[in-house]
């Protein structure tokens, strides 16, 4: 066996026991340790990409000494890897654009607990994107669960506090409804591993006996899972959660906790499930509607609002709303575009969030638009780095969200049931996309006389303005150069199955 | 359909006592009757696995008496599922009720709604 082999079991135990030592370091010590954490996960990712790319093929990594129907299993392939490296690259990043932020709202003396959250947070991030046994996805989402909750609370004011609890009722429902799921197709097929219950379903929907109860715990799971990753008619919690959170909080979040919910539901759908059955049961077309709903709603609540982080927030119930449409398609072409739209939405959204905390901190700490007119011009490198942000969001050539959208119309166009209502719905976001980001950046850059304010240049932030050039690099190479990222994309759906 | 329903009354109450603890959790105001509710909702599941595991005649997994006939055993798996949903349930009840006493302290009410209210007053 390759040593590569071992990498993704390695990655989460490594994520596990940071979170350990963490706990008992002091706060710069904690932070260099999640920092070299980051690090090396980053690169234990991208050589296990390399390794599938080269065997193309998946692997299987068994945990303990119990064979295949019993025993617990790792399964990495292209697709896993992609993930994790991405989740990796971008957690990294929204930690270290943050950090001046961090050290002002958190407590002295419990920054180091900040990091144990954030280690435990990717471990479960990577145990969902790596495992292969559905009871320990779901002991994974809840451990990502309560360390989401830890991120929005560690700023102590009453605002988080009760954003924390109704995420908390929120992600609860949602996660006893995929344990309820869980178990019943446990007792359907009799197994926990997702290539034989995939096997088992596909006999019992030959045999046609016990297709209800499959039904019904495929819709169980399945709206469990929308409900924790704030599909459009649950998402009352996320404006909150994200809105006042500190900035690194709502770049992980929206960026990276909502996508490993995301991720595990196309695993249920395609490994668990199979598509066709999927497609079969008409669930489907309930996830396209809410996700069509998801993006007008996300959208004009967006433009209504008059504070740009929870504007922000507003936008990714849009952007959960085209993921969700991708979905709905039920075609390969769709799944493909929906999962370039989780890698391009996370590299968009932190960047859009770690890019708002530059401009409402050269404007007074204000974030009413009224205060950031002008702010492009204090923060240079925030006021270039949110303009990107928009573009990319609007979906303009040259960044990453003009090949989603042009990955969704393809798919729309190959689905002719769908094809009108996803092109129309599609057309709309847009022009509402472009409304609200582009009043927001005509905002930051209408003059003003700047004298009153202070001014910030690179030497003021150097670490920040490096994290700003990063994202924007990253989100450039995913609008340029696409198609390496969507040929990996298929050929790691082309082995899910 | 009848017949079936009370042939499997363990699996039926189950289903009623999520019901009641997902209604809870979702409506009710009242933060502590939430978690009561979290609490109903999370048992409910731990019956409905312990009901679906239990092969009737036979005892728990454990040799004493030196019979290791698979015969003489229930399945231990869903046991061991329940165990490990415990854990969970106990780690989230343990946060939601910390959650609950911090807001506790600050605004001197348990109603989620009453205290959304004050800190839209607030305006921060």
């Amino acid at each position: 066996m390759d040593f590569v082999r071992n990498f993704p079991c390695i990655s989460i135990m490594l994520c596990l026991f940071a979170g350990i030592i963490s706990s008992g370091l002091r706060d710069k010590a904690a932070m260099w340790v999640n920092a070299a954490l980051l690090t090396i996960n980053t690169v234990l990712s991208a050589y296990t990409l390399i390794y599938t790319l080269a065997l193309g093929d998946s692997f299987v990594y068994v945990m303990g000494t119990f064979p295949a129907p019993w025993g617990n299993e790792i399964r990495a392939g292209v697709l896993e890897a992609l993930m994790a490296l991405f989740f990796c690259i971008i957690m990294l990043l929204s930690l270290f654009g943050g950090r001046h932020k961090l050290m002002e709202v958190v407590e002295e003396d419990k920054l180091h607990l900040y990091y144990v959250l954030t280690d435990l947070l990717l471990s479960s991030l990577l145990a969902l994107v790596y495992t292969n046994d559905m009871f320990t996805a779901y002991v994974f989402v809840e451990i990502n669960t309560i360390s989401a909750c830890g991120l929005i609370m560690i700023r102590q004011n009453g605002r988080t506090i009760e954003a924390a609890v109704r995420y908390m009722i929120m992600s609860l429902l949602g996660s006893g409804m995929l344990l309820l799921g869980l178990c019943m197709l446990y007792d359907l097929t009799g197994h926990l591993l997702m290539n034989n219950i995939k096997e088992s379903v596909a006999l019992i929907v030959a045999d046609g006996d016990y297709v209800i109860p499959l039904i019904v715990s495929i819709v169980l799971m399945s709206v469990g899972l929308c409900i924790k990753s704030a599909l459009f008619p649950f998402h009352a919690w996320l404006p909150d959660a994200y809105g006042y959170s500190t900035i690194s909080s709502a770049a992980m979040l929206s960026s990276l906790v909502s996508k490993g919910y995301i991720f595990l539901l196309i695993k249920i759908i395609y490994r668990v499930i199979g598509l066709d059955v999927y497609d079969d049961t008409r669930i489907i077309d309930i996830l396209f509607l809410f996700g069509l709903m998801g993006m007008i709603f996300g959208s004009t609540s967006a433009i209504k609002e008059n504070d740009i982080r929870r504007m922000i927030a507003f936008s990714s119930v849009a952007q959960i709303g085209y993921i969700y449409m991708g979905f709905g398609m039920g075609t390969q072409a769709g799944m493909t575009a929906s999962i370039f739209h989780i890698l391009s939405h996370a590299a968009t959204k932190s960047l859009l969030f770690i890019a708002a905390i530059g401009l409402t901190d050269v404007s007074g700490g204000s974030r009413a638009f009224i205060e950031l007119t002008g702010s492009g011009y204090r923060n240079k490198w925030a006021g270039v780095t949110f303009t990107v942000g928009s573009l990319a969001m609007v979906g303009v050539p040259l960044f990453s969200g003009f090949i989603s959208k042009l990955l969704f119309s393809q798919a729309a166009v190959q689905n002719h049931a769908k094809m009108l209502p996803a092109l129309i719905v599609l057309g709309i976001s847009t022009i509402l996309n472009a409304i609200y980001f582009m009043k927001t950046v005509i905002r930051i850059y209408t003059p003003i006389d700047n004298s009153v304010y202070s001014v910030i240049t690179f030497k003021d932030m150097p670490v920040y303005a490096i994290v700003l050039l990063a994202f924007i690099i990253l989100n450039v190479i995913l609008g340029i150069s696409s198609q390496p990222v969507v040929d990996m994309i298929q050929q790691g759906l082309a082995t899910f199955a | 359909m009848g017949s079936n329903l009370f042939a499997n009354y363990g699996e039926a109450v189950a289903m009623i006592l999520f019901g009641i603890g997902f209604g809870n959790l979702l409506l009710q105001p009242n933060l502590i009757k939430k978690i009561i509710g979290l609490n109903i909702m999370d048992t409910a599941i731990y019956l409905f696995l312990a009901e679906k595991g239990y092969i009737a005649g036979r005892v728990a997994p454990i040799v004493t008496d030196g019979v290791q006939s698979v015969e003489a055993y229930i399945n231990p798996i869903p046991s061991g599922l329940v165990l490990t949903g415990i854990v969970v349930s106990v780690s989230v009840t343990a946060l939601m009720l910390s959650l609950t006493i911090r807001l506790f302290q600050r605004y001197h009410t348990l109603d989620l709604d009453e205290i959304s209210k004050r800190l839209k007053r607030e305006g921060l």
